[in-house]
């Protein structure tokens, strides 16, 4: 029972840190993509191109077992993190974006007609209509972020999918076991999609 | 969102630029010096990437990846096609579920569970059939949205024209919700190919998973899925490219 509460607690753990981790870097990845320097774009979109194309699985892979052999040790549970949220940067620089590309370009036209400042156009009139366009893409990408971190069980993170796999293995309950990790992901979506109505709610 | 530059705003960009040069040129510099330290840039370690034997073996997993995909993508646009077409609650539920599970369970499910019920499928198809499974409820979205991007004139035409219903659906609608859905099944192609990479889990000898038998064999980790992940990257950007091309062309003949 208490590898079920160890399972559950990492990937609760795994997907909150990382997500939050995903932002940040998702953020900083966002705004290089969007500035007026054409280097920093082309940083911001390698980036994005080089996360996103290749399986998280063989980020994980590459990190937990490579990065050692250079001499970066890290705890297990932390490289497992630093892989997915810099995975799930890439996904949620390019929401950001299409977020700030939804809002009608003649919004920033005219911000800058009215004589507004780059930062103060972004500040001002571009974030604030773009900030609720995004909350349910990124919704969607914490509920995927919640399934990747499954892969982490893969490279030993003792996650809530890895723990019912050990526990099946005792207690030979596979249809309890599965279906009790599978409603526990399906809970977790949940409170992701509720929380997200109550942001865009609030932001509306 | 920004004016063409004046010249002032032209000096400050170029600084940036010179400062981030820098500040990257810095980073690849600690990056290789790190990487040098632990002798992985000896030119012994990356020289059997460029034989032969080692490509035919990693190019052999490729092979798989790609029979993987094109099986999963077939068996789930079926899928995707059956749940699109009768929206009920035992299809929303589906997609739902589908939606939040890991795929890795249902790998697990396959590898674990069904073995013991007396269900114990070949190695391929414990990985294409979680994989279709789940990606079935992605196709379903994509072909709601493409046959809802199509203008209900259209439907309303054909209809008005005394064609029946189903021949309004196949020679009006569907061709038209074809060319605004390709694009996106495109991408979703290439997510498909990344999720083969489960194989690692089921032991199927895709791309990933021959990496790592190339990996314990000849010792050189890091340099094999450097190598594997810059496989996948060359195919996920050419499709992606492909992806790009179709929306262009679709934009500029939808009008």
């Amino acid at each position: 029972m208490s590898l079920v509460l160890e399972g559950f607690l990492n990937t609760v753990a795994l997907t909150l840190l990382s997500f939050a981790g995903a932002l940040l870097v998702g953020l900083l990845v966002a705004v290089l993509r969007v500035v007026p320097v054409p280097l920093l774009r082309g940083v911001g979109a390698v980036y994005v191109e080089v996360w996103r194309n290749i399986p998280l699985l063989a980020w994980l892979v590459l990190f937990v077992f490579g990065l050692p052999e250079v001499g970066v040790k890290m705890p297990l549970f932390w490289t497992a993190f630093t892989a997915i949220a810099l995975y799930e940067a890439a996904f949620v620089a390019e929401a950001l974006r299409s977020g700030v590309n939804s809002v009608a370009s003649g919004q920033g036209e005219a911000a800058r007609a009215l004589g507004l400042s780059f930062r103060q156009s972004l500040r001002h009139v571009i974030l604030p209509q773009a900030s609720k366009r995004v909350v349910q893409p990124l919704a969607n990408i914490a509920i995927a972020l919640t399934m990747a971190t499954a892969l982490a069980g893969v490279v030993g993170v003792v996650d809530m999918t890895r723990a019912a796999q050990r526990i099946n293995l005792e207690l030979a309950q596979p249809l309890l076991v599965f279906t009790g990790v599978g409603l526990c992901y399906l809970v977790m979506a949940a409170g992701i999609g509720f929380g997200a109505r109550v942001l865009e709610r609030r932001l509306a | 969102m920004f004016d063409a530059p004046g010249p002032r705003s032209r000096r400050r960009i170029f600084w940036v630029s010179a400062v981030s040069v820098l500040v990257l040129a810095g980073l690849v510099a600690l990056g290789l010096r790190q990487f040098a330290a632990g002798g992985q840039l000896d030119a012994d370690r990356w020289r059997p990437y460029l034989t032969w034997p080692v490509w035919r073996y990693l190019l052999g997993g490729l092979w798989s990846t790609v029979v993987a995909a094109c099986a999963t993508g077939v068996l789930a646009m079926a899928g995707g096609l059956l749940l699109a077409l009768r929206p009920n609650r035992f299809t929303r539920a589906y997609a739902e579920v589908m939606r939040t599970v890991p795929v890795l369970l249902l790998v697990y499910v396959m590898l674990f569970v069904l073995p013991s019920f007396g269900v114990n499928l070949p190695l391929f198809w414990k990985l294409v059939v979680p994989l279709a499974l789940s990606h079935a409820a992605s196709y379903a979205v994509i072909f709601r949205a493409g046959v809802s991007a199509v203008d209900p004139g259209q439907r309303e035409a054909g209809l008005s024209l005394g064609m029946p219903d189903g021949v309004v659906t196949r020679f009006v609608v569907l061709p038209q919700a074809v060319r605004h859905m390709t694009p996106l099944l495109v991408t979703q192609a290439a997510s498909l190919l990344k999720d083969t990479s489960l194989g690692y889990v089921v032991s199927y000898t895709e791309l990933l998973f021959n990496g790592r038998v190339l990996a314990n064999y000849n010792g050189l980790l890091i340099q094999t899925f450097i190598v594997v992940a810059f496989v996948y990257l060359v195919v996920n950007l050419a499709l992606s490219r492909l992806a790009h091309r179709l929306e262009a062309a679709r934009a500029r003949t939808a009008r």
